[in-house]
């Protein structure tokens, strides 16, 4: 019999982890090293079974997840591992003439229990990656997985049980209630993945405690394409971003595409043929595309591909089968920019087509839409390049390629506006979780006395000097010259 | 106040146009801003002074060492610096994405809101806004009413110094507040109270808006009398000189209250006797160096933490009030209770509760039961003791044998955690905190790795699985046929 999570429940487990981060579990660099190896482990001896619960909760295909999940876990890992010394040592800072004699560094210290809530399109990558940079920057740590990818969530919670430090890192599974009642306690940090409707509720209980968040949203990531571009690779690599990650259903797919009336066409083509070559003539019964996850989804992208003005303008694909929860990969051109398809983010195998006269008028589709998680660009032209990058907010942008930008771990991966805020990945990860205390060492040689009241003229001009770091001026007044 | 949502909808359009238009984003119309806030400043120091005299009863040497003159250096920084700090910054990437190239740029948010408090109402006003103009947003000021000089100082004089198209200030108290945080902002930056923080963070969370909540909490400062014996008297000073010479205690990061051994309390209370009488004379009303309570609420806060007959009690200097002058005298409490209100709320003002423990070690614990304060201050030369310190509490900040002047290193970030606050600024923290670090790839059309796209096979799936690992050479050995 499942016991059923309660209020007390997350109140007592709150008190249980963050009684652990009091007693110094988590702060040493030996435990933090040492459970991450322990998530090691998991991916090294567990990959078949995770495989094996990504398939079932979202026909997952074996490359997406050995690739896009466990490896990239196992790199994430490797990296905090290999980095974590350097990560925790202080940062020194500059003093200045005003603060003499003093020395003055930033230490890092943990912020001390969080909760981080992860999605269900990557269930593994989105809750593990996170629990890195928790448990690297010294913190007490509770997941909780989406309920929506029921066996991941499951395999989560027996696998980090089984491995991890229960007295600081726990998972509760469960859905709206269970989330509900752990966004009640007070957290020092908050770390989400997933809707920007849910992100504002996250926030929102937040600021009760005060609590700071990172919030990885979504949008409508959209593609430029310019007509100098490679359009066979463009093709290849639009697809492998979309339909071969997760079906579309991933917070940085790209959404729809931008490009001019004339070069339309060839893109369609361009897509038509790839499209072919990765997924057969028969893209339904490919083995190689996640499914649609459940079919209230399904039911969402039916009713997208539905609606009136927007049935006519599928120019591939558009074939459902609710049973199996699989859409075809839909290529659509020129459907009503106030559609739902083009409102709301798609998350799913369907890929609009905007035409515009001129390709100067992505820059005012882009900006008139809230800003994305991403947004990309297929050219060769190095000014358009530059003013794309400069003028187009987004969390991140990569020109020629998609979504790859996500394992790279140098980069910052995050959202602005609607899209999200705060970043990690990488030591921008260890930051997430970390507090950066400003730490300043002074001693006791020279007390100024312009410090003190009573004030007097000779001392305004005195800190007048040192404010402008004016060392003529100092001297001057110090020997009674001003 | 239907007049009021008409104005602010028409500032937001205006600056969302100015800020569309580009021209924020340009280092040159930033460092004119700047130069034109130093310029202000500069033009207007007397009337600057006045205005806190007649808010605050500042004098005008503390006017100038904590508000215009830290104002002034803070631009004149930005203004060196902003070169610098607008070059984009390169990220090296894995060997497995060459030829890609990556980098970091910082991107304005787009229109900010600044809200600041009453007791630096120019310094905490246009500090954040030097960040938000040096980062190329447009930004909206809301000063507090409760420094109504100030506020209307600014909002006269910042116009005719600065793009009012872009850079705009609103008068207005707690209506006027909510009227804007109805509004979509790009990035809120608050400076005030917890209570408030919790109600600005909220309204922001409807619109997915990030923020800084500088905020406050109760200070302390250790005195490890057996390390820092011979410098006593300095250490006396700087707390006095921290407590009473700023604001009169009414500053976020004041001296809250002191934890020092039982054995040395006696002595230290005496110490202190002389120092404030050097500092203030014998009467500190009529010295013209300590400003006054900024309003009769205020007032009547502190009278009541004082009425206490608990804590009256306690008094062992100081202790006089005047209703009419907003004037506390500086004050000195021995062991107030600890589950008086005094010692459980912000002080925010001149009153110095000392609070004796048997082991300076106890410091630690003491510390550790209230919520994370803005500053922790220590007068040790203990280094145990300091590591100790700082690897169990955890505060905003840390500083050793001083008070407050951790505001003055712009190297160090300044902004709190837990209750004192999120999010952190000054120096090239101002730049960060109202910039998104916008992450760039750029890939190559030259290249093309045919194990990216299905239909995937089991060559694609160990090559990739190798490329990950970076282990290049088996990568090589796959490649040529020689791995399975």
């Amino acid at each position: 019999m499942v016991k059923v999570f309660q209020a007390a429940d997350a109140t007592d487990l709150v008190t249980e982890l963050r009684r652990s981060f009091d007693d110094g579990v988590t702060r040493g660099y030996e435990w933090r090293v040492t459970q991450l190896k322990k998530l090691l482990l998991i991916c090294d001896n567990h990959e078949p079974e995770i495989v094996s619960a990504l398939h079932d909760d979202l026909g997952k295909p074996e490359l997406e997840s050995s690739v896009y999940e466990v490896a990239l876990l196992r790199n994430s890992i490797n990296l905090a591992v290999k980095q974590l010394k350097d990560w925790m040592a202080p940062d020194k800072a500059k003093t200045s003439l005003t603060t003499f004699p003093a020395s003055a560094e930033i230490v890092y210290e943990p912020l001390g229990v969080v909760l981080v809530i992860s999605a269900w399109n990557y269930p593994f990558l989105l809750s593990i990656d996170p629990v890195i940079g928790a448990i690297s920057a010294g913190n007490a740590v509770v997941l909780k997985p989406s309920e929506l990818a029921p066996a991941s969530s499951s395999l989560l919670a027996k696998l980090l049980e089984q491995y991890l430090d229960s007295s600081a890192v726990r998972v509760v599974e469960g859905a709206v209630i269970e989330t509900t009642l752990l966004l009640e306690q007070k957290w020092d940090k908050i770390f989400y993945t997933g809707s920007s409707r849910i992100g504002r509720i996250i926030m929102m209980a937040a600021a009760k405690h005060l609590t700071p968040v990172v919030l990885e949203l979504g949008g409508k990531s959209p593609v430029v394409i310019d007509s100098d571009t490679n359009l066979k690779i463009t093709a290849k690599r639009i697809i492998a971003g979309k339909w071969g990650c997760n079906n579309g259903q991933a917070c940085i797919s790209p959404d729809y595409i931008l490009t001019t009336k004339e070069f339309s066409p060839k893109v369609i083509d361009a897509l038509k043929q790839e499209l072919e070559a990765f997924y057969g003539k028969n893209p339904m019964e490919s083995k190689d595309m996640s499914r649609i996850v459940n079919s209230n989804h399904f039911d969402r992208l039916s009713k997208m591909l539905e609606e009136k003005e927007v049935s006519d303008k599928i120019v591939y694909g558009g074939q459902k089968n609710r049973d199996k929860l699989k859409i075809a990969p839909t290529i659509l051109v020129d459907v009503p920019l106030d559609s739902q398809i083009m409102s709301e983010e798609i998350f799913g195998p369907l890929l609009p087509i905007i035409t515009l006269n001129n390709l100067e008028e992505c820059f005012d589709v882009i900006r008139s839409r809230p800003k994305p998680l991403a947004a990309y660009l297929f050219t060769q032209n190095q000014k358009l390049k530059e003013r794309f990058a400069l003028t187009v907010s987004a969390g991140g942008i990569v020109v020629n390629d998609i979504a790859v930008h996500l394992a790279v771990p140098t980069l910052p991966f995050g959202g602005v506006g609607e899209s999200g805020m705060g970043s990690y990945h990488g030591k921008f990860s260890f930051d997430a979780f970390s507090h950066k205390k400003a730490v300043l060492y002074k001693s006791f040689i020279g007390d100024a006395a312009i410090r003190y009241p009573p004030y007097s003229t000779g001392k305004l001009r005195l800190l007048k000097a040192l404010v402008n770091s004016n060392i003529l001026e100092i001297f001057r007044v110090i020997l009674g010259l001003s | 106040m239907e007049a009021m949502k008409e104005t602010v909808d028409q500032s937001l359009r205006e600056m969302r146009d100015t800020f569309a238009s580009g021209r924020t984003r340009s280092v040159k119309w930033r460092k004119t801003q700047l130069e034109a806030i130093i310029e202000m400043v500069k033009d207007n120091e007397d009337k600057m002074c006045d205005v806190l005299f007649q808010d605050l009863g500042k004098h005008s040497i503390e006017a100038f060492r904590d508000e215009l003159g830290f104002v002034m250096r803070s631009a004149t920084t930005a203004l060196n610096s902003l070169d610098k700090w607008v070059v984009p910054r390169k990220s090296n990437l894995p060997l497995l994405f060459y030829p890609a190239t990556g980098k970091v740029i910082s991107e304005p948010y787009g229109t900010v809101l600044v809200l600041s408090s009453w007791n630096f109402p120019i310094s905490l006003s246009l500090d954040p806004m030097i960040g938000a103009i040096s980062a190329g947003n447009t930004v909206l000021l809301k000063a507090s009413e409760l420094s109504p000089n100030a506020s209307a100082l600014l909002a006269k004089t910042i116009p005719s110094y600065l793009d009012n198209k872009a850079i705009k200030v609103i008068e207005g108290g707690p209506d006027v507040a909510t009227i804007l945080l109805q509004h979509q902002w790009d990035k809120i930056f608050f400076t005030g109270s917890p209570r408030i923080g919790k109600i600005i963070m909220a309204a922001a969370a409807e619109h997915l808006t990030p923020v800084t909540l500088e905020l406050g909490g109760k200070c302390p400062t250790i005195i490890d009398h057996h390390s820092v014996s011979k410098d006593m008297k300095s250490v006396v000073k700087r707390i006095s000189g921290g407590k009473w010479g700023s604001c009169s205690g009414q500053a976020c990061i004041s001296v809250d209250y002191i934890l020092v051994e039982q054995s040395f309390a006696s002595s230290l209370i005496e110490m202190f006797k002389p120092v404030i009488r050097s500092f203030f004379g014998e009467n500190p009303k009529e010295s013209g160096c300590v400003a006054r309570i900024v309003t009769k609420k205020h007032f009547q806060r502190l009278s009541r933490l004082l009425n206490d007959p608990r804590v009256q009690a306690s008094i062992v200097y100081g202790g006089s009030m005047d209703e009419e002058k907003l004037y506390v005298e500086p004050t000195i409490l021995l062991n107030p209770p600890l589950d008086s209100e005094i010692m459980n709320e912000e002080i925010f003002g001149p009153v110095l509760p000392i609070i004796t423990l048997r082991d300076i070690q106890e410091s630690i614990g003491f510390i550790k039961s209230k919520p994370k304060p803005l500053a922790i201050y220590a007068f040790t030369m203990d280094e145990k003791l300091k590591t100790r310190i700082l690897s169990e509490t955890s505060s905003g900040s840390v500083t050793f044998n001083d008070v407050m002047i951790q505001y003055m290193c712009d190297a160090l970030p300044f902004g709190g955690v837990g209750e004192s606050g999120m999010g952190r600024y000054h120096g090239k923290y101002s730049f960060e905190c109202f910039s998104h670090e916008k992450a760039i790839m750029e890939g190559s059309l030259a290249m093309d790795l045919e194990a990216r796209y299905p239909p995937w096979n089991n060559f694609k799936l160990t090559f990739i699985r190798l490329a990950f690992r970076e282990a290049y050479f088996k990568l090589v050995l796959l490649m040529l046929g020689l791995k399975r």
